[in-house]
This record gives structure tokens, C-alpha cells and sequence, in this order.
């Protein structure tokens, strides 16, 4: 396991960060957790030439609640957000997924937003992303915008970052009133990628009908995919089994799996069924109690 | 002579003798990071090698231009199959008597062969230069399955054999065809199962590699190896390489696993070697995980169609097992060689029938070479896969309870030793017993009493499956058993020093079995020496006495009754110092372990190492000095343990997922020498059972590109995964071992898939399903239960 030759800088500000990344363009690749890019870069599938090392970047490194958000900063490992309580507190979904993510390693190691940006539609993150609506903040020497998840993600490992851009933050919505949220996954063993998984998360009015509804699966489409027409059949409906049984067909009907190791594409997208019926149901008891 | 429990102590507490719980004194250094593995291996001026592999399965090589990779700043040398045939090395033979491309020349026969190899300065360097190499192939059609190897238009795979003009490696059958038929055509009840054993890897922590040493000066080749049989090796290099044996010195270090892995010979050794021979310094390679998935001795891929006989009142009267095999590209399973498949011929198990017939097919397939490893006893694993799953077919197909199926066609206590209709004379056993404990242990009234209430609240169905193993370990005798015609002995050579201290070294090698505590163990059993004082040294062939090696569950059956009985040797000469140091006759004197004492005196008594003192200070006249001595086991027969393991799972029928909810493995490996290391091995052996039926397996596409080359797609559980495992024990001595033990490290692989798999059918009994083959991954439990009618 011996990379190809690369350079490597470590910047120790923001500033120095996005200087280091509007010089070297598309060449560098930043390097936070490295969980995706060091394996990549070791069976030299990965050849950047540089690496921005931003780990020594002060002020990446918390989990705050903002503006009716979480700001999750991109040097978040995520075992901080696995222990994080204001997360617990604030974002079922997110707090579901979390242990899921990989195994206790790569958590020690790997950000959310290092996986966000990657656009692995086998990784976790960018569903829960998807459901909940979050939002990514990106950083260049020129200053900075704010992207719609469902915007940032562009392909199949392709984000829509700009040249000298980095990701400094992922914002995620707080929830108010009644809501919850759950990540289910099927995964081989610890560690492995998910053979299918699906967020959800569900935002109640008053009165009990569903206001807000997310809906996003992963490793069963070229991208992480939102099932927006189920997310549609449920708001302003009363929740029920049969709502939700509906709904999770018409996500099992927007996936669109691939047959490999994992197993068939008719699988997969039953178990998509399977999960978003059930996630559904934990999502809404997580609401009803809260 | 059954007994149920592990024999009393006879050893104090300080003494550490056979059955106290010896805590493993080489973890001391591993959980330190002290250990000594090969990539630990630095040596002044060493250079550093790089093996470039085949891309594809099946091709002609037209060219390799390597000028590039000659020119890039720190390659040394480049060496292609080329070179390599110049010095008459770029064949090797294999264990199993076929040749193995070291680097191809004319073809490439399987992804991930070895083509040429760098050598330079450092070991990035040496990557780099990889990429410099130009080889241009021309693809020839792959064949990825033995069915596809043996059809007519097949393209023929090693067309550089003369005599070979199919892709059969070999053909090989055993039993009584005649009587299995006859009973057959007699039988009330056959029951049929055609199952698949997937291509598994043993996938060591540590993957092989080699520090390859040859002395310019004076000629003598050092090499340091991972060898789980660094003597027969030792022999293989002479006669591969033409070296002078005595010049010859293989070291085997600390191993990370070994699983079979670290038996056959690899190509990377031999080039290392000759480079080092070539260029005149140190020369050291070491696998990425990936090259060790791809190229090195995999497991199974074996294909059975196997059936029993019953009579009208549930008795087997016989079997039949008709088996293909998936070879690779070369022949090079390390195997004793009168056996062509193994000792698959062991697949009759623990039941008492008379009839049986085996008959194998081995096929060459455009995949790496191997299929004998991972803890498999000789391909014991399939057998014992077979018969305990058609068992369970059976006692279903009768509608008998599968442990009373078990009960009722089980040899019997009493007759043993027993002749299988194979040919095998089991030494001992209790299956009946075993199986009783087990089923008390796991409470299986209770789990049959939940498993009819029908499904689980949460949906999800219990099933329990069984599995009552027997296995075969401990080869040779040196009549039947041989590897490229070495005899399948070992060997164990003990110096007590005059302080009482002693050292015992072996021909066989640990990975991780845990010998240096247990070997010791035996001597101090036997002589009375604390164990704390008797180092055991393995792995370098200058320094220890010749062996076969470890493997195949063989080292407490052979190398630890040459243990026992060189001890018992050297207690005889013990006795005759005591004597004269007592000024006693011989027959006055009585021994308990580290003291002999006059009979009716005991105040008057010498302990072990005042003899041991004297052996080299105060020896009679006429006595040679010393207390020393090599013993050459030749072991009678082959052990047999056996257990009985139940599984309990829960399977969720919408996703296919299942969980076990209670295992239990009773294990008889006769008598224990470190429970604690027994339990530890049946734990990592039951670990990777599970993992055989629920995770893992290597693929390969239809170009016979492998899946499973990383660790992505090939699974190797964690502590997440694996269920908890209840483990008790009968124990029922071998009758010819010095010590009554029998080996124990591959019992759990060989009998645990069966359980597993077992249990999961079990489970969708409501829904008919008969087979699922290995792994049982989520997706084919869904897809069985679909194929299937709606339960009743």
C-alpha cells in the first residue's frame, strides 16, 4: 500500500486554506478525516497531486447550534457527532445515523463533511442530508456561499464545488414541535457500505397531519436519492399504516438499484420498501412522543 | 474409556502442567507491538521488491517492455519469466505434484499472476517502476467455473502440459461404488442435496512475504519466511532452487495467522531468493492485503451432490458424494499425496452405516491455484459440511427430530475404535454424550416449544439447526501420509540445562496457536519443570530438529506426543541419576511430577533440577552426561475429535436478515493441555465458521476478474457481528496419543457452517426451503423466501 508521489501542505488558517487551494486548482484534493482519500491514494486509484492538509485549521472543529440550525464544522469527526448531545437533542435522524457510519475507526477519523463532499451515493451522510435539508457552506479565497444539499450534490462522486472551493460547514435544521427521524441500514458487517438504507424524517402539525416529510436512500441509485413523490403523498395527510405503506412503495419505486455483490436489484429495492415502512413508523412514534 | 470431565491436575499451580490455564506468554510481546513478524525484518542493504500481476485471467503474452522501469532512478533489476528461465526457475513444482508458472512466460492463466518483478532501492520506488512496465496481452477466453472447464469447447488452460488435452486435474474416487449402489437401489428414503462450498480465503492478518538473504561471500541463503512448515520448505528450496540443503536456513518469525495460507510455496519467495542469489544483498517482499486475496491459497469453491440412503426405519445404509472441484490454474493444494481430494473421504462423519462412495473431479479454471486451506483439515470442511446438512435433510424429509435422526445413526460408544466405511479407524468417541450436552446446554426443548408458536411478534421465525462433527487430524502415520513424499512425522528435541532450566524445540511452527505456553506445558507435566522454565523455540531450520510443520490441526497430535515422549525419555534417564544420587536401586525410587523420592522415605528425594545438576556434574560411570534428547513421532493413527454445535437464529422473513439468537459448541478434543488456549482456538475457529456462512465468499465476474480482492468485498467479521458462543466440553481421551489429546484448531471451522446454515433452513421450514448456499447472505434468504409459497 505505497502511494504515487504527492506534495503535501498544512495550512494553520482558513485564509492560508483557500490561498493554498486557488493556487493548486483542481490538482489538490483536501485531505480532513482522509477515510475515502488515503485508501483511494494507497491502491492509487487516487493520484492528486497535492494534499491541503486543513486539519491544523483552527475554529473546524465544533458542533453549534445556530440560527435555528446545527452548524457542523468540517473537522466534526463523526464519533463527535455519535457523543454529541445538543445532536441527540436536535436531529433524530442525524443521531440514528451516526453509529452507522463505517466502524469506530474511520469514525474516530472521518468528518461529515468530508463524506458530504465525496458524493459516494454508498455513504450515509448525504441521504440523512437529503432528508432533513441541509445545507452546505463552501469557502474559496473570494468568500463564501451556502448550497442546497440537493443542489450540491451534481453525480456519481461529483459535488458542484467550484475550483479553489472548500466545504467549512454542513447546516442542519433544527427540529420544533413534533418531529422525529431514523436512519436504517443493511450493511454485510460493520464497516461495509449499506446494501440499501434509507432516512426519513417527519415534521407533525398540530393537529397531527404530517407538515414535513424526508425521504432519501442510499447505495440504490447513481447519486443518494430523495423519493420525493412519497415524500409528497404524505404531507398534509394523517399518518397510517396504509400511508405509509403506499409511501414506501413509491420510494422502493424511485430506487434504482444495481445488481452486484450486495445482491439483486429486486432486493434492494424491496428492502427499500421494507425500510422506508418502517423507518416511517419510527419516525412518526420519535414525533408522537415528542 | 470415556470419561466426561478433563482429568484432575496432577501438577501444582507453580509447576503449570497439562490442564491449568496457562496464560499465553507470547501475548506478553504481541500486545506490545514487540513481536518479531516478517515485515519487521530489516537487514543491512536490503533492497525491496515489487510483484507486477496479471490484469486479466487468461491471456497470451506477446511482449514485456520493461526499459522504463530499468531506467527509473533506484530500480536495481527487473526480472521477468525471461530471466528467470535461464536459471531453470521459471517453473516450480507444487505440493500436489503439477508445475507453477514462478513468472509467466508464455501465458497468463489467472488475474493477479505474477509477471515480473522490481527490485529497488525502496519499497515506493519499486511501485512506481510497476507502472513502467509495459506487457502487451493478447485475451484468450476465461474460464471461471469447473462446470464451464470440462464442456467440450473449452479453451485448454495449461496447453504447456504435454500430456494435457482437458482442463481435468485430476480424477480420484474411493469406497465401495458396488455396495453404496446396492444400497441405494434397496433404500426406502433417499435424500439428495446439491450444495456449493464458496471460494473462501484464510486471509492471515499478515500476508506472506519473504526477506531473502544470500551471502555472496560464502554461499549461504538466509531467509526469513512466513512458513507454517519451515523444514519441508527448507527441502522444497534445495530441490527447487538446486541450493545446497546445508546452506539453507529458513527462518520463520513471529507468524500473523497463518490458516493454511503460509503452506504452499509461493512464487514471490522464489524471486526474492533468486534475486538475492543474483544481485548479492538482502532482498525483501511482502503482499498488500489485496495480492495475498487474489493470488495466494484460497479455500473450498467445491461443488457436491451428495445423497443418503435410509431404510424404512430411519437408518443411513449408505452414502454417495459426487464433487467438482475448482483447482485454479494450478494444481497446488497441500495435501498428503495418495489423496487427491483430501480426506474428504472422512464425509461418513459420526455415523455408523457400512457403505460409501466418494468420487472426485478436480478442474483447471483461470483462477488463482489452492483450495486446501483455512482451517480445514484436508478438505474435512466439506465433508463434514455435507453430511451434516444432508443429515438435517434427512431427519425433515422422514419427519424425524434431527437430533433424534442424530441419535439414532450415531456409532455407538462402545464400538470404537471403529472402521468407517471409507477406511478410517476412529480412535475414540462419545457422540451420543456430546450431543446430550449440548442440546441441555442450549435448552432445546425450550427453543422447538418457541420455534412452534410460530412466528415472533416482531415477525421474525426461530430456527435451530445442529451439526455433530467428527474430524480427522494429526497426519501421518508415515505409511499413508506424505507431502512431495516427505513422511508426515514431527519431531521434538529437549535440553534440560544443569540449573533444571530447559529448552524444547520443535519442527513444527505456531501462528498464533499459542505452542510456546502449551508445548511447555507438556514438559512440565511430564518432568516436573515449571512450565515458566522451559522456552520453546519453532521456525529456524538450523536450530530445531525436521518436521513437517502446522497445519491440519497436526501439531499437538505429532509434535506434542514427540513432546511427551522425549520427556518421558529423559525421566528414564532422571530416574537412573536419582537413583545413584540416592544411592537407591531404580525400582525403590517413585516419582511425582519434579521429585523422585525412596519408596517409604520420603525425606529421601531429589527433585529435577538437582538431577539435571548432576547430569552435567555427578553423573555414574559408565553414563553419558547430559540430559538432552530428539524424538521422531510416527504417529499410529489419526485423532478424531468431535462435538456437537447448535445454532438458534431468528430470521426476519421481509429482509433476509438473520441473527443468531444462542450457540453452543460441545467440543471432545480428549484431553485438554490449556483449556483456556483450547477455548481460545474453538472461538476463533467458530468466528470464522460464522463468517463462512454468513459473510463471506470471493467471486469473480465472467472475464474472471476476482471480487473480492479487498477488504470491501471480502468480510472478515469483527466482535460487532460475531454472535456470543456458550462452549462446554466432553472429554474422551485418544487411546494412542502419549497424552490422550487430539487437535482441536480447526474443529469449530470444520463443524460450525453446518449449524448455521442448518438453522436458518430450519427457521423457513414453513416456507419449503431446502438449500441456501454459502454464504447465507440476506438477499438469498429473501430470494428463497420468495421463490416460495406463502406458509400455511
Amino acid at each position: 500500500m505505497y502511494p504515487a508521489p504527492f506534495d503535501y501542505v498544512a495550512p494553520t488558517s482558513l485564509e492560508e486554506a483557500v490561498e493554498e487551494l486557488a493556487q493548486r486548482g483542481d490538482d489538490a484534493r483536501v485531505l480532513a478525516g482522509g477515510q475515502s482519500l488515503i485508501p483511494m491514494m494507497k491502491l492509487r486509484l487516487a493520484v492528486p497531486a497535492a494534499l491541503v492538509d486543513i486539519n491544523r485549521v483552527p475554529g473546524l472543529d465544533s458542533i453549534q447550534e445556530a440560527n435555528g440550525h446545527l452548524a457542523i464544522g468540517a473537522l466534526v469527526r463523526n464519533n463527535d457527532i455519535v457523543d454529541s448531545d445538543i445532536v441527540e437533542r436536535t436531529n433524530h435522524t442525524v443521531a440514528a445515523a451516526a453509529p452507522w457510519i463505517s466502524d469506530p475507526i474511520v469514525r474516530n477519523r472521518g468528518t461529515l463533511c468530508g463524506s458530504v463532499a465525496h458524493c459516494d451515493p454508498e455513504g450515509d451522510w448525504n441521504s440523512v442530508m437529503l432528508a432533513v435539508g441541509a445545507e452546505v457552506v463552501a469557502r474559496s479565497a473570494t468568500g463564501e456561499r451556502v448550497i442546497p444539499i440537493a443542489d450540491f450534490i451534481a453525480d456519481f462522486f461529483t459535488n458542484t464545488l467550484q475550483p479553489g472551493e472548500m466545504v467549512t460547514e454542513v447546516r442542519i435544521p433544527k427540529y420544533t414541535g413534533r418531529a422525529g427521524g431514523t436512519y436504517i441500514k443493511l450493511e454485510r458487517k460493520v464497516g461495509d457500505y449499506a446494501t440499501a438504507a434509507v432516512a426519513t424524517h417527519l415534521q407533525l402539525e398540530d393537529d397531527g397531519r404530517i407538515a414535513q416529510a424526508g425521504i432519501a436512500m442510499t447505495s440504490v441509485a447513481p447519486i443518494n436519492r430523495k423519493a420525493t413523490e412519497a415524500e409528497q403523498m404524505l404531507v398534509g395527510q394523517t399518518p397510517s399504516a396504509e400511508l405509509f405503506g403506499e409511501a414506501a412503495q413509491a420510494a422502493a419505486n424511485a430506487a434504482d438499484p444495481e445488481t452486484n455483490v450486495r445482491g439483486p436489484a429486486e432486493y434492494k429495492r424491496d428492502l427499500i420498501r421494507v425500510y422506508t415502512r418502517r423507518g416511517l413508523a419510527k419516525a412518526l412514534e420519535i414525533a408522537q412522543g415528542s | 474409556m470415556t470419561t466426561t470431565e478433563q482429568p484432575a491436575l496432577r501438577t501444582s499451580e507453580q509447576i503449570c502442567g497439562m490442564g491449568h490455564n496457562r496464560r499465553r506468554i507470547e501475548d506478553d510481546r504481541f500486545i506490545q507491538g514487540a513481536g518479531n513478524y516478517l515485515d519487521d525484518v530489516k537487514l543491512p542493504n536490503m533492497l525491496h521488491m515489487a510483484i507486477l500481476r496479471s490484469p486479466v485471467a487468461h491471456a497470451r503474452i506477446v511482449s514485456i517492455d520493461t526499459s522504463e522501469a530499468q531506467a527509473l532512478d533506484g530500480v536495481v533489476a527487473v526480472v521477468t519469466g525471461e530471466l528467470m528461465a535461464q536459471h531453470n526457475l521459471a517453473w516450480m513444482p507444487t505440493l500436489s505434484g503439477d508445475t507453477q508458472a514462478v513468472l509467466a512466460t508464455d501465458k497468463v492463466r489467472y488475474q493477479g499472476q505474477e509477471v515480473a518483478a522490481v527490485i529497488a532501492t525502496d519499497p515506493y520506488i519499486a511501485r512506481d517502476a510497476l507502472s513502467l512496465i509495459f506487457v502487451d496481452y493478447d485475451d484468450l477466453p476465461a474460464v471461471v467455473n469447473p462446470q464451464q472447464g470440462l464442456a467440450g469447447d473449452a479453451p485448454l488452460i495449461r496447453d504447456e502440459k504435454e500430456e494435457q488435452t482437458d482442463n481435468v486435474a485430476y480424477r480420484w474416487e474411493t469406497g465401495d461404488a458396488h455396495a453404496t449402489e446396492r444400497a441405494f437401489a434397496e433404500a426406502a428414503t433417499v435424500v439428495e442435496l446439491d450444495t456449493f462450498y464458496p471460494r473462501s480465503h484464510p486471509c492471515p492478518l499478515e500476508p506472506c512475504g519473504a526477506v531473502a538473504d544470500v551471502n555472496p561471500a560464502t554461499g549461504k541463503a538466509t531467509i526469513y519466511l512466513t512458513s507454517q512448515a519451515p523444514h519441508a520448505h527448507r527441502t522444497l528450496f534445495a530441490l527447487v532452487a538446486g541450493l545446497p540443503e546445508q546452506n539453507i536456513r529458513i527462518i520463520s518469525p513471529d507468524l500473523g495467522g497463518g490458516f493454511g495460507n503460509k503452506v504452499p510455496i509461493y512464487p514471490g519467495y522464489v524471486v526474492a531468493t533468486a534475486a538475492s542469489l543474483l544481485i548479492g544483498k538482502p532482498v525483501k517482499w511482502i503482499e498488500s492485503r489485496s495480492e495475498n486475496l487474489i493470488s495466494t491459497g484460497f479455500a473450498r469453491d467445491y461443488y457436491m451432490k451428495g445423497a443418503l440412503a435410509l431404510d424404512a426405519e430411519g437408518h443411513i445404509t449408505a452414502m454417495r458424494a459426487e464433487l467438482l472441484s475448482d483447482q485454479g490454474a494450478f494444481f497446488a493444494d497441500a495435501q498428503p499425496t495418495r489423496f487427491r481430494a483430501g480426506l474428504f473421504h472422512i464425509c461418513t462423519g459420526s455415523y455408523d452405516f457400512p457403505a460409501a462412495h466418494v468420487k472426485a473431479t478436480g478442474v483447471f479454471t483461470n483462477k488463482a491455484p489452492g483450495g486446501v486451506a483455512y482451517r480445514c483439515s484436508f478438505r474435512v470442511t466439506e465433508a463434514s459440511y455435507l453430511i451434516e446438512r444432508l443429515v438435517e435433510n434427512a431427519a425433515n424429509q422422514i419427519g424425524v427430530d434431527p437430533a433424534e435422526f442424530r441419535r439414532r445413526n450415531f456409532i455407538k460408544a462402545h464400538q470404537f475404535p471403529y472402521r468407517s466405511a471409507t477406511g478410517f479407524l476412529y480412535d475414540s468417541g462419545d457422540y451420543h454424550g456430546a450431543m446430550d450436552k449440548a442440546l441441555e446446554m442450549v435448552d432445546y426443548e425450550h427453543w422447538r416449544a418457541e420455534q412452534a408458536k410460530g412466528p415472533r411478534e416482531d415477525g421474525k421465525l426461530i430456527g435451530i439447526g445442529l451439526a455433530s462433527f467428527t474430524e480427522v487430524v494429526g497426519a501421518g502415520n508415515s505409511r499413508e501420509y506424505d507431502i512431495a513424499g516427505l513422511k508426515m512425522i514431527d519431531s521434538a528435541e529437549l535440553r534440560v540445562h544443569p540449573t533444571g532450566k530447559a529448552i524444547l524445540k520443535l519442527g513444527v511452527k505456531s501462528q498464533g496457536q499459542g505452542h510456546e505456553t502449551t508445548f511447555a506445558q507438556i514438559v512440565a507435566e511430564e518432568l516436573g519443570i515449571p512450565a515458566s522454565d522451559v522456552i520453546v523455540m519453532e521456525g529456524d531450520t538450523d536450530n530445531t530438529p525436521y518436521g513437517l510443520g502446522t497445519y491440519a490441526s497436526r501439531s499437538t497430535p505429532v509434535a506434542g506426543a514427540a513432546t511427551a515422549v522425549i520427556s518421558r525419555q529423559l525421566r528414564d534417564k532422571a530416574a537412573k541419576l536419582a537413583a545413584h544420587l540416592l544411592e537407591a536401586s531404580e525400582d525403590d525410587l517413585e516419582w511425582e511430577p519434579g521429585k523422585f523420592s525412596v519408596k517409604g522415605a520420603p525425606d529421601r528425594s531429589v527433585t529435577i533440577q538437582d538431577i539435571a545438576f548432576a547430569a552435567y556434574t555427578n553423573f555414574p560411570e559408565g553414563m553419558q552426561a547430559g540430559l538432552e534428547g530428539v524424538h521422531y513421532y510416527d504417529p499410529p493413527n489419526m485423532t478424531y475429535p468431535f462435538g456437537t454445535y447448535v445454532v438458534v437464529v431468528a430470521v426476519d422473513p421481509e429482509t433476509g436478515v438473520w441473527e443468531v439468537l444462542k450457540m453452543v459448541a460441545v467440543d471432545d478434543c480428549g484431553v485438554r493441555i490449556n483449556p483456556m488456549v483450547v477455548e481460545g482456538q474453538i472461538t476463533g475457529g467458530l468466528t470464522e465458521g460464522f463468517a463462512m456462512s454468513n459473510m463471506q465468499w470471493i467471486t469473480f465476474d465472467g472475464d474472471g476478474n476476482c471480487i473480492g480482492s479487498n477488504f470491501t468485498d471480502y468480510l472478515v467479521p469483527t466482535a460487532w457481528e460475531t454472535p456470543r458462543f456458550d462452549l462446554g466440553q466432553t472429554v474422551t481421551p485418544s487411546p494412542h496419543h502419549p497424552i490422550g489429546a487430539k487437535g482441536v484448531g480447526e474443529s469449530a471451522t470444520v463443524g460450525s457452517p453446518a449449524a448455521f446454515v442448518n438453522a436458518v433452513l430450519d427457521a423457513l421450514k414453513p416456507y419449503g426451503v431446502r438449500n441456501i448456499d454459502m454464504p447465507v447472505l440476506p438477499h438469498r434468504v429473501w430470494e428463497a423466501v420468495q421463490g416460495a409459497p406463502a406458509p400455511a
